[in-house]
């Protein structure tokens, strides 16, 4: 009898457990969860005429139906959602659903989406004859959520509190590097906004800014999310992230800090001022801190739309779909901003010899480096500073290194011997000993290196110090003789200015956060850079871009590994999907959901 | 039993000052002993391009260039008499007890702490009664068939659900009851039982299963030891020769004194779980009190490691001292003495 009842006890549970599961959806959009539940085996979805790479070229599911709730999970958490605090990719694409900086990225796929248009101004900027002036004027009639109008000091004083304070750590400080600002103090300390003397509004929708020296790209700077519009009266500081007010077509609904952010329509957001979003979901829901590999397994069931981050599917998830035609489908394989890549430091020996550095330039094995990333998927071998996605790119290969990028070890031994080391040599190879990929970069180089005699040593530091205490540091690495340091980097902007600036001008080495750690000082190419950024016309002005990767190129102390692609998926529910180039992520702006 | 009780507080409140002080030092004093600069323990906390003058922005207002004794005193201020924090253009005040603020997301942490308590204490408790139930009943049923085809096949499956990490037991679950027929919902679903009850239940049957799973395995071998070695006892025998129903003799007699001990484990575990579940937490993507610590060390968070280090600390204790009120009730012999 006892045991009949514990039997039926369970059953009972189990059948109750089923039928409350079967009966409910998850939190605030359980008619979506229920529609991807039902697809979860057909790959997200009904089956999709759109084909693998199909958004990197043409938006995907056309779509202007609204409703719906659009959901996206992160696996991280923002630094900050505050438009003017923030330093992550995918937040400068997310933060434009609630703001409007003064000029935006065109929404289309391929290289247009590189080209500027103005979204809070009414044109780009006029720029004076000596360089040193820009003038925007404002859109009339544009509104903050609580059907306020944005005036031209909400923009001066956004970019006051973003880059003059000590609060707002964590986004970029390129306004307070190129303002004429003088010793300005920021707001939080000198409350009259008059002083601050690096922006003037002399009228309510003209922002004029004043630069310390010309600056041709200052229309890319305010594209930066920091020129959107913050009232004084609103803002609380570092608390400003909870309650942004919204110019765009989302508003906050709620936020808690680190967990979910729900967005809503904003009903004072007017398509007719702005030619580059849609509002298409009726809600927008965002989870943080989701783990990584149960976010794949929920895109693929259809459970959530979008991986936030745009880094793509995890190993395991990859080759679900890669091994499965019908999932691949659904994926897209965008170039990121970034290049991986190592730099010889010139200054440590014999890497001061430039035939040293051109052994090393032909003996790689670029398929052994290109591997750890994911292979061709995960980036296309590199052989040039900038990346393809950036504006100037040329194509060129100045040490070519057999057809199947395998090295040339007959070239390498050449150089060798050129620079007094015919049997090779031995230098240490730094290396963020946590990252894992970059750690196998650094196997794959020492073997590739091994077969002409140059022998690494391979060198582990943590990524959280590596630029403020050891590769990041000229000191560390002359003491530490390291010779080769595998990095990264991603441009603020995609032209060349953006991208080279902080990694080839000698000016811009370090004490301390170095990111020119090939120690890299040559007179003609930080003169390129001053004459190209002085450069008014964007056709020559990208050429010399291209002049300067060259150059850069022609010192050998920079090889490419590769151009870093990611596979990200994108559910078949999802409708407006294209990846824009400018961040190699679906553009958040137009996402809508099938009903 | 008054006294017992009080001077088990006051032994735990000396024993979390000294939690607090250990933690401190772990997490400040040994970085500054190798060389770590107050720069760059501040430049972790800026954007990635940071200039000096934002490093040093952050090594002011974090006050990691003050003396460790007074960056501890100040901490330790906070928990009795609550601090105030700069926001920019305005203070935020941290009531007691206050736990200091985030490094890296600006929150005050002890509200965070509260915050996430729900979704660890609704799992570490579901969790908790299905393991007990589930493992006791297994481990009494195996001993009282020693030998059988069942005991073997439950202790079989025992050694199975404790060799199997929760992060290949959960994944396999979502993949299997989520992803694939549908029946629970995905990671990341948690719900708090005062928003949709029937969601919190839904979407916890999957992480209960696979955290009970690893305890209840470990509590059926106990079970069954303590049993095997208890009936095997003199008063055992007694109680049967006194005419007693088997039923009473085993539930009665043995299955109390096998208890003592599972109670005491018990009551560590459950503790334990309240500082944090952090694999189950991380794999179902629960935002608890595991995942905010796994997320806090990744982060190099040091005012929330410190502060779940302290709750998790107050729990142990606090379950230690539940456990110890308890033992007198299940055991007569506590009781005498």
């Amino acid at each position: 009898m006892r045991k009949t009842n514990v039997l039926a006890l369970a059953a009972l549970g189990t059948v109750l457990t089923m039928g409350l599961a079967a009966c409910g959806g998850t939190a605030g959009g359980g008619g979506n969860t229920s529609s991807g539940n039902n697809n979860s085996s057909t790959g997200g979805g009904d089956a999709s005429a759109a084909k693998h790479n199909d958004a990197y070229t043409k938006v995907v599911n056309p779509s202007d139906a609204k409703g719906g709730t659009l959901k996206f999970a992160l696996t991280d958490e923002p630094d900050s959602m505050d438009p003017g605090n923030t330093y992550y990719a995918w937040n400068w694409n997310f933060s434009r659903l609630y703001s409007r900086p003064l000029m935006t990225y065109t929404p289309k796929p391929g290289p247009e989406g590189l080209k500027l248009v103005p979204d809070l101004a009414e044109a780009p900027g006029e720029v004076s004859a000596d360089g040193k002036t820009w003038t925007y004027k404002l859109k009339k009639g544009i509104k903050y959520d609580d059907g306020t109008e944005v005036k031209a000091t909400d923009v001066k004083y956004a970019i006051a509190r973003s880059n003059f304070t000590d609060e707002l750590t964590d986004g970029p400080k390129y306004f307070a590097q190129y303002l004429d600002a003088g010793d300005y103090k920021g707001p939080y300390k000198d409350k009259n906004l008059d002083d601050f003397k690096g922006i003037e509004t002399p009228d309510d929708y003209t922002v004029v800014f004043k630069l310390k020296a010309p600056f041709s790209e200052f229309d890319f700077l305010v594209a930066n999310p920091q020129s959107a519009p913050v009232p004084q009266a609103k803002d609380t500081g570092v608390d400003y992230e909870k309650a942004v007010a919204s110019t765009g077509p989302y508003k906050f609904e709620s936020y808690e800090v680190g967990k979910q952010l729900n967005l809503v329509r904003n009903p004072n957001w007017d398509q007719a001022t702005d030619t580059t979003r849609k509002q298409l979901p009726d809600r927008i829901e965002v989870q943080f801190k989701q783990n990584a590999e149960d976010i794949d397994n929920r895109l693929i069931a259809g459970q959530i739309h979008v991986d936030l981050g745009g880094t793509g599917l995890q190993p395991a998830g990859r080759a679900k779909v890669v091994s499965n035609p019908q999932l691949k489908d659904s994926t897209d394989n965008p170039f990121t901003p970034f290049n991986r890549y190592a730099m010889m430091s010139t200054k440590v020996a014999p890497f001061d010899n430039i035939d040293c550095r051109k052994a090393v330039q032909y003996a790689i094995d670029k398929t052994a480096t290109q591997a750890p990333w994911g292979g061709p998927l995960g980036g296309d071998i590199g052989t040039t500073a900038m990346t393809p996605t950036t504006v100037g790119y040329k194509p060129f290969d100045l040490y070519p290194n057999g057809a199947d990028h395998k090295g040339d070890l007959a070239k390498a031994k050449e150089a060798l011997t050129a620079c007094g080391h015919p049997d090779g040599f031995s230098t240490n190879v730094a290396v963020r000993g946590d990252r894992t990929k970059e750690v196998q970069v650094a196997e794959a180089l020492q073997a590739s290196l091994a077969r002409v005699g140059i022998k690494l040593t391979i060198k582990k530091y943590p990524s959280g110090d590596w630029s403020a205490q050891y590769a990041g540091k000229p000191d560390f690495v002359h003491k530490n003789n390291l010779g080769i340091m595998i990095a990264g980097w991603g441009s603020d902007w995609p032209s060349g200015f953006g991208f080279l600036s902080q990694i080839v001008d000698g000016r811009a080495i370090k004490p301390s956060g170095n990111y020119n750690m090939m120690e890299l000082n040559d007179p003609s190419i930080n003169e390129l850079l001053d004459k190209g950024i002085q450069t008014a016309d964007a056709a020559q002005r990208n050429e010399i871009w291209a002049q300067v990767d060259q150059k850069v190129m022609e010192s050998a102390a920079f090889t490419s590994f590769v151009y870093e692609k990611t596979l990200i998926f994108r559910p078949a529910s999802l409708t407006d999907a294209y990846v824009h180039s400018a961040w190699g992520m679906y553009d958040y702006t137009w996402l809508g959901v099938k009903q | 039993m008054v006294a017992f009780i009080v001077r088990r507080v006051i032994a735990a409140v000396l024993m979390l000052a000294v939690v607090s002080m250990a933690t401190f030092a772990i997490f400040f004093l040994i970085p500054r002993a190798l060389g770590q600069t107050p720069e760059g323990m501040a430049s972790r906390y800026v954007g990635r391009d940071a200039t000096p003058e934002a490093i040093q922005g952050a090594v002011k207002r974090l006050h990691l260039d003050d003396p460790l004794l007074v960056q501890y005193g100040r901490f330790a201020k906070g928990i009795v008499a609550g601090q105030d924090y700069s926001l920019g253009p305005k203070k935020a005040e941290c009531p007691a007890p206050c736990f200091g603020f985030s490094f890296n997301n600006n929150q005050p942490v002890w509200p965070t702490l509260l915050d996430r308590l729900p979704a660890t204490l609704s799992l570490a408790v579901g969790a908790a009664v299905l393991w007990l139930v589930a493992g006791v009943s297994i481990g009494v049923i195996s001993a009282l068939k020693r030998g059988t085809l069942l005991d073997r096949a439950a202790m079989t499956v025992a050694l199975a659900g404790v060799s199997l990490p929760i992060y290949f037991t959960g994944l396999v679950s979502l993949a299997v009851f989520a992803y694939t027929l549908g029946i629970f919902p995905g990671g990341g679903s948690y719900t708090p039982i005062t928003v949709n009850p029937i969601m919190w239940f839904q979407a916890l049957v999957l992480p209960w299963i696979s955290l009970a799973f690893l305890y209840a395995a470990l509590y059926a071998r106990l079970t069954r030891a303590g049993m095997l070695e208890t009936m095997g006892e003199d008063y055992i025998r007694t109680a049967r020769a006194k005419g007693l129903k088997e039923r009473t003799v085993v539930t009665r007699h043995a299955l109390r004194a096998t208890l003592t001990p599972i109670l005491t484990i018990f009551g560590l575990d459950l503790g334990l779980l309240l500082g944090g579940a952090v694999l189950t937490e991380s794999t179902f993507s629960i935002q608890g009190i595991g995942k905010l610590v796994i997320d806090a060390i990744r982060g190099n968070d040091l005012p929330v490691v410190l502060g779940v280090t302290l709750f998790a600390a107050f729990f142990i204790v606090l379950a230690n001292l539940i456990v110890d009120i308890l033992y007198a009730v299940v055991d007569p012999r506590v009781r005498l003495s």
